[in-house]
């Protein structure tokens, strides 16, 4: 009787308790804040990912799983910009949690703390799925990643005062690596320079644009709008005219039109990472960016 | 001599002008280098303040530069429809169930405009957050939907809404009829609901601090809406409790299952009927109505994807009790007012599943049944009334099956066809075929799981 009232004293315990046991709670809603906050976090904190890289941030259900963890966290870090807007809005009104509103210590909208590319002059539905603040999906350049990891920083020093010097520790030694990093891929790309390239999704665009490279066309006939057969026929039209070297496709898009647009254009296609876990090499924030170069590379020798 | 003087001459002058030409050239290639390098540097410049002029620009898009920038999200929704129905839907009704005088028929035949939707929705302060949504009916009135403040400002898990909202009792009742996978509520909803049940009053929800959802919540309202009447007394006139818990497997499914339980106590609840003398009588009941239901959800995508495909599986169980009185034609139209006892078990289920097999394009199968149970009626006796005088009463199982196949071209708009086969009316099966459009302007919204 004794042992049946400790398992299930252990069980409940375990239930309930589990999430609070680490100091800070982390909630990434992409899987590239979240490495970004455990490179900065350390053993100080529990992170937790929204979704993987398998997933379109885009369209996530508001799942009782997120309702949660969020409930819980003490920290959100998300891209922001509307990518999360069918789901993390009902997060924040489910969660009854004051201290991750938008607006409070809690809550990090990183594409609002760097230069967003393609803000549209004109926004309208019949456009497709755009985004009024510009393209969400800011953690491809580099440098945008060394921005936000300053803001991370402050906001755990914030939080968690008694770990203050420490984040500040880690956060000087990922700067460091990080800047030096950055002078690698800087090299390491230039072949990559004006190298045309198709893209699925408008998610690669801080990529291209970091790198130098120049985009010639969209898989998606407008953004968010799936891929059709007449716009892939008109696509390879126009690459006769506007050649690209490459097409590239993210690990949430099906593969199959990027493969047929490569086969008919006679180019490779090529998955990318996109985000931590996107690919077995890209296991952290490094690996994310020496991948993404690398498998470039493998097209333009 | 003279010959090889002038040739002398001829070439000093056309060398002398060569070296100058020379050292001109000189001079002209400094000076362009010069220029060039002014060039670079202006591009170089230039370059400079177009990029400050970029991120000046996108920094000031993202700046409020009115006082509208603080205006709500708003939002519209626009519905119409084409049904074609075999029976006459002004006589539609569940036999074996009271009438709910809510808005249950299937609607009008032919072309119709659906209910349109106006919703508001703002964070008010660092408190509350406001959402209105008013409905706009085809015939020209104009109702509250939902209209309610939530806290926004609680923690540990903590949230109060209050104001007029769709109960937490069973799943679908608290999405809007614009995110229903069928065009139509399932007949439980019907029956026990009044299709679907929004009440004025608070909601406190806690929410657990567990990786396992669960949550735990209670609803005290006016009981405006059927089950309940609307009474003129102080204090709670319907409560609700619920509970849920929910959680994923692996990476690819996610589930929600709840319990709730409404219980009020209505007054003079009116139904129409026709007695065994063929009159249109009123009918009324008062007494206690308890509801319990069961629901779950189940949603499936591969990798967590549901862009391409996607499987959602969904299902709710009703079980009502009601006790009390019931009063036989209140206006004396017919045999005259007559009052007995009155006591019911009812219960009634749906299930139903969704498949997106391609992106843009879902099919749906959905499957009703209600069950009248038994239905003691004190007036039935000798020497008082019989069956007959309560036909809408009489033991029957209603059920319907319904199929859907839609179209949506991106998130904001749908177009759906639907067939339905629908025995709610005893012995006289209806064919239901329903070809509609919803689409959404404006916010883009957040739906429930």
């Amino acid at each position: 009787m004794k042992t049946i009232f400790k398992v299930w004293l252990g069980v409940a315990l375990g239930i309930f308790a589990c999430p609070t046991f680490a100091a800070i709670n982390v909630f990434a809603c992409e899987p590239e804040w979240g490495a970004l906050a455990q490179e900065l976090g350390g053993n100080k904190v529990s992170v937790f990912s929204a979704t993987t890289a398998k997933q379109d941030p885009h369209r996530v259900e508001a799942r009782p799983s997120l309702i949660a963890r969020i409930r819980s966290a003490d920290l959100v870090i998300c891209s922001g910009s509307e990518l999360e807007v069918g789901w993390l809005p009902l997060l924040f009104t489910q969660s009854g949690n004051d201290r991750i509103q938008p607006g409070s210590p809690g809550f990090i909208e990183a594409s609002q703390l760097v230069v967003r590319l393609e803000v549209p002059k004109v926004v309208d539905r019949s456009l497709g799925d755009i985004h009024p603040a510009g393209n969400p999906h800011v953690h491809l350049d580099p440098r945008n990643i060394a921005k936000v990891a300053s803001v991370i920083t402050a906001r755990l020093a914030e939080i968690d005062h008694a770990n203050g010097a420490a984040y500040k520790e880690r956060a000087d030694s990922f700067d460091k690596r990080w800047q030096q990093a950055i002078q690698k891929w800087q090299q390491r790309a230039q072949p990559l320079k004006g190298e045309p390239v198709d893209v699925y999704h408008k998610d690669l665009s801080y990529f291209i644009n970091w790198a130098g490279m120049r985009e010639a066309g969209s898989l998606e006939p407008k953004p968010g709008i799936p891929p059709t057969p007449t716009h892939l026929a008109e696509l390879v039209e126009r690459m006769k005219r506007n050649p690209a070297k490459v097409v590239v496709y993210s690990p949430y898009n099906d593969p199959r039109a990027a493969e047929f647009l490569g086969q008919r254009a006679n180019i490779p296609s090529v998955l990318l990472p996109f985000t931590v876990g996107g690919t077995e090499k890209a296991k952290d924030l490094f690996g994310l960016f020496d991948d993404t170069i690398e498998r470039l590379l493998a097209t333009v020798k | 001599m003279i010959r090889n003087m002038c040739c002398a001459m001829a070439l000093a002058l056309a060398i002398v002008p060569a070296y100058a030409q020379d050292s001109e050239l000189s001079r002209l290639r400094d000076a362009l280098r010069q220029l060039q390098e002014q060039v670079q540097q202006l591009e170089k410049r230039l370059q400079d303040a177009e990029n400050t002029a970029t991120q000046a620009s996108a920094q000031a898009s993202s700046r409020p530069q009115t006082e509208s920038a603080l205006n709500p999200g708003i939002s519209a929704i626009l519905n119409g429809v084409y049904s074609n129905l075999r029976r006459d839907p002004n006589t539609y009704r569940i036999n074996g169930f009271v009438p709910t005088l809510g808005d249950v028929s299937p609607g009008k035949r032919g072309l119709s405009l659906g209910e349109s939707e106006l919703g508001f929705m703002a964070n008010i302060d660092h408190m509350f957050r406001g959402t209105l949504i008013a409905s706009l009916s085809p015939d020209d009135t104009i109702g509250v939907e939902e209209g309610y403040i939530q806290t926004i400002g609680l923690s540990k898990g903590f949230t109060i809404k209050a104001g007029r909202f769709f109960s937490a009792v069973g799943y679908q009742n608290q999405i809007h009829a614009h995110a229903w996978d069928f065009t139509d509520a399932p007949l439980a909803m019907k029956a026990f609901l009044g299709n679907q049940l929004a009440e004025d009053g608070v909601q406190f929800k806690w929410v657990a601090p567990t990786s396992l959802y669960f949550d735990v919540g209670a609803e005290l309202g006016q009981g405006r809406a059927f089950p309940a009447t609307e009474r003129n007394k102080n204090g709670v006139g319907s409560s609700n409790l619920f509970t849920h818990v929910g959680g994923d497997i692996g990476e690819s499914t996610a589930w929600q299952a709840g319990l709730s339980y409404l219980s009020t106590s209505p007054r003079d609840r009116t139904f129409p009927d026709v007695d065994s003398l063929g009159a249109a009588v009123t009918d009324s009941f008062t007494g206690k109505t308890n509801l319990w239901v069961v629901d779950g959800v189940l949603k499936w995508a591969p990798d967590g994807n549901p862009s391409y495909r996607n499987f959602k599986l969904q299902g709710e169980y009703f079980r009502r009790k009601e006790d009390g009185n019931l009063t036989y034609d209140t206006l004396a139209a017919s045999l005259g007012t007559m009052t007995g006892s009155f006591a019911s078990r009812q219960s009634g289920w749906y299930g139903q599943g969704v498949y997106q097999f391609l992106p843009q394009w879902r099919v749906g199968y959905r499957y009703d049944q209600l069950d009248s149970g038994t239905t003691s009626i004190g007036l039935v006796r000798p020497g008082a009334l019989s069956a007959a005088d309560f036909p809408i009463l009489a033991a029957y199982k209603p059920k319907r099956h319904t199929a859907m196949v839609d179209w949506s071209p991106s998130e904001f708009s749908r177009i759906r066809l639907q067939f339905a086969r629908d025995y709610s009316r005893m012995n006289e099966p209806d064919n239901q075929m329903f070809l509609q459009y919803i689409v959404s302007l404006g916010a883009h919204g957040a739906h429930r799981f």
